[in-house]
Parts: structure tokens; sequence; C-alpha cells
């Protein structure tokens, strides 16, 4: 089966077009332009942003052994998993194997990361695209108990309780100071839930952020603190001394058993509240399957989570690898990040400059030249653009391809993916989602889909997490107490000129560093983000970005308050997610719409 | 004491290094946490739980001339924080305010130590001297206000052996000796 992928052919701009600029200003920050048709249907989308430009300056000639410390830096959210990429593509380099108690400890970081990412993004990010505040404030606390306690057995669950919270939302919202419950779309048709189960969700939105605080202990534990973990080229940076009694950061017992107990703690927390929260979502929202976008089309991952040390193959990696194209599930394509065929950079439609524009570039060779131009057709001045011209260029961000095909990444695609590899891990959940559900398959290609596929993935990354927390402790206990080799830390062993590619499945999607050293300096350093993916513009073939894709044919209650827009770009977690809401000069938080 | 910004973004980084200059030069007793928040927006909720009161230093775009600091407490720091968006956390860091208040948190005591940046654009580069020159201010200020709250705020010794608060070749000295200038 072949399904043709949206291309530029297939826009219809002829209509309205609302413009969801949630900044003053273009640069840093996304917006959306869409054109919707006489029955407020999206016939065409437009995507601008840039959470990405420079990186490359800021790296050149530095030490390799501390680009990690500069990429944890980009952005806020992504900081370990950056950290962590950055690494590998310095260990790929130079050829440095890390040990196996380094791999654990790897893993168990960069699955905490993965589930505190997504608790946090469903809960405090994404949740009030589906839950209306307001109409909690009018649930039966009683009904809620009865709702809550038939999902799930989690103990926070009488009437009383949510009275209780009822009230504490009621008073926070009526404070005049509702800050993240300021100006949502309340009362838009397109919310779904009945009052007891928007009060069941905005509970645990509560509770979800006193909980996420316990699941960053783990990177204080194995990091040395908090925000901003130390990591290390060659393997982990905290010692292990199995009988010491605490001193100066060494993993001892007591810490490792701390560990063993935020683990418990989030896989209760997943199964308890996080899955029940969605089921109760999905079960609402079975009507509103769209924003599906190339989830069912082209997806792609690089795979993560290496069961042992230094074996970055397909076969060896916990989290899929590979692409589908055009919507083949039968057939999943071996990824290569060193082949320049297979990942390049389009900036035909982005503000970068390149010697010939209708081709692509390997990251190897990858070259940032900013160059702002606005097309003939755009409307407004280059400081504050009333309407883009998608014929030229107008994003920020570059266009990444799979062997020229735009591709989605994140969650759902690794779902996708594990779900056409036949891997039960991932295959039996989803299927048992959709069978709860009463959903057919095509129901995965979703904005729900996505926000589902999140969820199931924070479940799975508990459970992995006990595993290499059950790893490393079987090691330490036979006395491997290993977690660094530093045979080659000296620049003076190096090769004189090398290049190297590290890769990791962040929570948002598939990223990679590619990085070449000269005379133990940073020559080359090129980072393609998961937002790139998803967020890309278009391309000199015409094929249309994730973000772009996903809101086709997506019908919107009322053009002025551009709820599913926001649904469906938030179900991806982009990087900037928090600038969706945002400040008016006046202290209001809300999203600035144009329709013209 | 929590410093907040972004160090790869010019005088984005202002927050941080007003806080790494505090570190530097001054001891704090145990009750008081010295951090360097960076960008992490929401997930600094847990600090700010856990504690009484607050010292912030930011960049924040109060229509000031470049290099002004600007010090306002306690009930008008939401106002300021939200009165004009000039960076990606600093949505964050209302939301971050927001959140502790939902949690009933809220600090009981808040100064922001703010400073009206230059230039927010220059991906990589340093912090533009008008912004750099108020870093000495801003700790004095910081170190006033704490010891108004009764904290034995105490001078390091010189030639005392500090932790740095940022290593790994981004502390400022490192950082800003090979810090790129396009213009």
């Amino acid at each position: 089966m072949t399904i043709g992928t949206p291309t530029v052919d297939t826009l219809e701009n002829s209509g309205k077009r609302i413009v969801v600029d949630p900044v003053t200003r273009i640069e840093g920050h996304m917006r959306i332009e869409v054109n919707v048709d006489e029955n407020n249907i999206i016939r065409n989308a437009v995507s601008t942003g840039t959470m990405w430009r420079g990186i490359e300056v800021i790296l050149k000639n530095r030490d390799p052994r501390d680009a990690w410390a500069f990429t944890e830096r980009i952005c806020g959210v992504c900081t370990g998993t950056h950290a962590l990429t950055s690494v590998r593509a310095v260990e790929n380099a130079l050829g440095i194997t890390i040990p196996e108690n380094a791999n654990s400890i790897r893993n168990l970081m960069q699955l905490a990361l993965l589930v505190h990412d997504h608790v946090v993004h469903f809960y405090h990010l994404h949740a009030l695209d589906w839950v209306d505040v307001i109409s909690s404030l009018s649930a039966d606390p009683k009904a809620t108990s009865a709702l809550a306690q038939s999902v799930s057995d989690w103990p926070l669950s009488s009437p009383g309780y949510f009275k209780d919270v009822q009230a504490r939302l009621r008073k926070f919202i009526e404070s005049g100071q509702p800050g993240p419950f300021k100006n949502g779309y309340w009362g838009n048709a397109s919310y779904k839930l009945p009052p007891e189960a928007n009060l069941m969700v905005l509970t645990h939105y509560l509770e979800a952020l006193d909980f996420q605080k316990e699941i960053v202990k783990i990177h204080s534990i194995f990091g040395g603190k908090n925000p901003h973990p130390n990591w290390l080229v060659g393997g982990v940076p905290c010692p292990i001394n199995v009988d010491g009694t605490g001193g100066a950061g060494a993993i001892n017992m007591e810490r490792l058993n701390m560990v063993a107990s935020v683990i418990d703690q989030l896989i209760e927390f997943n199964d308890k509240v996080y899955i029940p929260d969605i089921m109760a979502i999905g079960a609402f929202y079975k009507d509103w399957l769209y924003g599906g976008g190339l989830s069912g089309k082209n997806v792609l991952a690089y795979g993560d989570v290496p069961e042992h040390a230094n074996d970055y193959s397909e076969a060896n990696l916990k989290l899929p690898r590979g692409a589908i194209i055009n919507g083949n599930l039968a057939e999943v394509h071996p990824v290569d990040h060193a082949d320049p065929e297979q990942i390049q950079e389009f900036v035909t439609h982005s503000w970068y400059r390149y010697p010939d524009e209708t081709k692509g570039l390997h990251p190897w060779d990858g070259v940032t030249e900013p160059h702002y131009e606005l097309g003939p057709n755009a409307k407004g001045s280059k400081t504050n653009i009333e309407q883009l011209d998608e014929n030229a260029k107008y994003s920020w961000i570059k266009a990444p391809r799979w062997r020229g095909h735009a591709m989605e990444v994140g969650p759902l695609a690794r779902w996708v993916l594990g779900y056409a590899q036949n891997k039960a891990e991932f295959k039996e959940p989803v299927d048992k989602v959709l069978k709860d559900l009463g959903l057919p398959l095509s129901a995965l290609f979703s904005t729900f889909g996505r926000t589902a596929a999140r969820a199931l993935e924070s479940t799975w990354a508990g459970h992995q997490m006990r595993h290499f927390q059950n790893k490393l402790i079987a090691s330490v206990r036979t006395g491997d107490s290993y977690t660094a080799n530093v045979d080659k830390w000296k620049p003076e062993t190096w090769p004189r000129m090398v290049k190297g590619v590290g890769f990791t499945e962040a929570p948002r999607g598939a990223l990679a560093h590619w990085i070449k050293i000269k005379e133990g300096r940073i020559d080359n350093y090129q980072c393609v983000v998961p937002t790139t993916w998803n967020g890309s513009p278009r391309d000199p073939a015409g094929n249309i970005g994730a973000f772009e894709a996903a809101l086709l044919d997506m019908p919107m209650s009322d053009p002025a308050q551009p709820l599913e827009i926001l649904r469906t770009i938030h179900s991806f977690d982009p990087c900037l997610a928090c600038s969706t809401h945002i400040m008016s000069p006046d202290g209001q938080e809300r999203t600035r719409v144009q329709i013209r | 004491m929590l410093g907040i910004g972004n160090i790869l973004w010019a005088d984005e980084g202002f927050g941080v290094r007003a806080v790494e200059a505090f570190h530097k030069a001054y001891e704090v007793p145990a009750n008081v946490t010295v951090l360097d928040g960076g960008t992490q927006g929401l997930y600094l909720v847990q600090f700010i739980n856990e504690h009484d009161r607050l010292i912030v230093f930011d960049a924040i775009d109060y229509g000031l001339v470049p290099g002004t600091m600007k010090v306002v407490e306690d009930d008008e720091v939401p106002k300021f924080t939200g009165a004009k968006k000039v960076s990606l956390h600093q949505t964050g860091f209302q939301e971050v305010l927001s959140a502790a208040d939902l949690m009933g948190q809220y600090p009981e005591r808040l100064t922001l130590i703010g400073c009206q940046p230059l230039d927010l654009e220059n991906w990589g580069g340093p912090l533009t001297a008008p912004v750099k020159t108020v870093i000495p201010a801003a700790v004095d200020t910081a170190v006033r206000t704490l010891r108004d709250w009764g904290v034995a705020v105490a001078v390091r010794p010189e030639g005392a052996v500090v932790p740095p608060l940022l290593e790994n070749d981004i502390d400022v000295e490192n950082y800003e000796c090979r810090a790129y200038r396009p213009r």
C-alpha cells in the first residue's frame, strides 16, 4: 500500500488566512498561519520558527570534551539528551568505548529524562488543550470520585479530596492571578470532556507538578546536580563506591536504593494516573481523530537505549530504529547517519544561504549562513511580519529530509516503527489501547495517537529503568565499579582529523549531532534536532513538514480560537511548547490571532 | 538565590552570570541555595517550593536604557516578569511563580534584580559591555537584600578555592575568551 504524502500541490490557500502568532517578534519563536475554507476546515498550513541558530559558531575551536556542556544550554527542556548526544558524537569520532556500568547509568538518566519530560509535557503543556478548566468547577466531587475509582485504584480519589481540590482551583481561578489558567479557550465546542473528567485530570495536573521533582532526583544522584547534571566523554562522571557511606557524590547502596524507590513511584504514577487519564480523554475524543499528518505515512527514528555498551546497531537498541515511507508499514528501511545520501538539510524555504539551494547538504558538510529576507507576497515588514510568503524563504528552521522525504519523528514515530517491526512491547500496548477504546489502527495516526504514544512510552521507560537499575546493581555486586574509560582522554592520543556522529531519541524525537575534530579542537558541529524535523518548512520538491501536514483537513470550531491548532502542534511536544502561551504587553498571557 | 537565562544568547545570560559572580565572591549559610537555573522554566518549581524567600537575577525588558539595573520586590515581581516577553524562559518563569502559587508555596519575600539588555539575538555572543558593567552592582544589591533578611553573607577569603558554579568551558572567563563576535 502506498499513500501519497502531502505536497504544496494539494494545498488550497484561497480561503481566509488565520495567523496564530504567539510572539511579537519572529526570532526565536514559533508562528502558524493557516488558510481555512468556507467550512472552517484547514486547507493550507505554514509553520515557521527558530529555536536553532548558530551552535556551529559557538562550538568552533572549542574542546570536544566540553561540547556537551554547551549543547546542554541550547534549550531548557532537552538538556541531558543534548549532552548525551554530544558525548556519543565525540566517542564515535575518537573510537572511545564506555564501560557497561556507564551504559546502564546513561540509560537510567536518559529514561528518567524521558519520563519526566513526557509527564510534564502532558500535564503542564498539553492537558489544557483537552481539559476545560472552567468546566471542572461545575463537577460533582462525588461523581468525580466514582469516575476516578472506576478507571484506577490510585488512592487519592475520595469525594472529599476532589472537593478540596476543586475549592483550591476555584480560589486560584477567581483570585485575579490565575496563571496558567488565564485566557484559555474555555467553553470552546472542541472541548469534549464532562466536568468530572475535567476535574479528575486537572487534579492530576496538580499532583504531577509535585511528583515531577522526584523523577529528577535520579539526575542529581548520577549527574551530581540538577539542573544541568554532569556528563563525561568516555563514561559517566560518578564513581561507584558501593560500600561507601555517601561522601563526595559516589554511588553507594543508599543512593541506588533511592533510585529504585523513584523508579517504583514513577511506574505506579504512569500505571495509575497517566495512562487512565489518557484513556479517559480517548474515550471522549473518539470522534476527534484529526492531526495525523505524516505519522501514518513517513516516520523516522534513530533508536536508543542500548542494551550493551558501545553497540548502536538496530538489534541492540531497545527503542526502534528505522524509516517508513509512503505508509508502507510492511517495510522498515535501515537508517545510516554517515551516508551522505540519506539525511540532508535543505534551505530553499529557510532563512539561510547555500551555494546551490536546489540540493541538500549532509550535516557533516552543513553550512549555517543566515540570510533573512521575505518573499514578494509577504505582508508587513521584516520586523513586523503580518503574513508570510511560503513560496519564498519563511522559517529559521532548515528542512531536513530522509532520502528526500519529509518525516515525522517523536514518540508516535517510534511506536509506529515498533508496531511495524512486530515488537511485542510496542504492538501489544497499542492494540490494547485501540481495543479498549473500540478504535481501528488508523486512529493511531492522529493528534490523540501522538499523545497516547507518549504515555505508553512513559510506562515502557519506567520498566526499562527497573531493568537497567537491576543490571547496574548486579554488576556492582560482582565488584565491577568501572564507570569511565579515560584511555583516550588526552588530545595527544587523538588522530589529527576525525569525524563522528552521535544520536539519541530525545523525548520529542530523533536527535543527532555531527562533529568534525581537527588538531584537538572542534572544526565543525551540526545538530539536527527533533523540532527541526517536525517543524520544518517546505523543501525544493514541495514536500511540507510534519506540523504543516498535521494541520491539514482539520476543522476549527471557531477560527478566532485556535484551540485545535494548539492541540495538534502541542501533541508533538515542540521544543517551543512553552512559547505558544505568551505574554502580551499588559502582562496577559495569550496568543494573538489575526484573521485576514 | 536564582540566576536564570541562556548564556549562549548574549545578554540573555545576565541572570546566570550574575549568580555566578555572586557565588565566586560570597559565602552563604547552609539554608541559602545559590542556583544556576538556566532556562529550566517550570522545572525550577521545586526549588521555589523548598525555600521561603527568593532573589532572582534576570535580563528584563523594561524599556529602559540598556545596562540599567532595576530592582522590584514582592507583589510587583509577577508584573515585571510578564511585562514584556524577551525570551523563551520568561514565560517559564512566570509559570514557575504561578505554579508555586497554585501549590500554596509562593515565596513570602521575592526580589527581582533585573537588567535592561542590549542584545538578545547574538547566538554565541558574550554579555554586552553595558550589561556586564551592571553585574557588581547587581551582586551588591543581592548581598544587601540578604543582609536585610538577616542572612549572614560573608566575603570569601582571598585565595579561597571555590567550587565553580559553571564548569567545562562555560564559566564566564572561558566562555567569553572565545565567544562569537560577529560585528
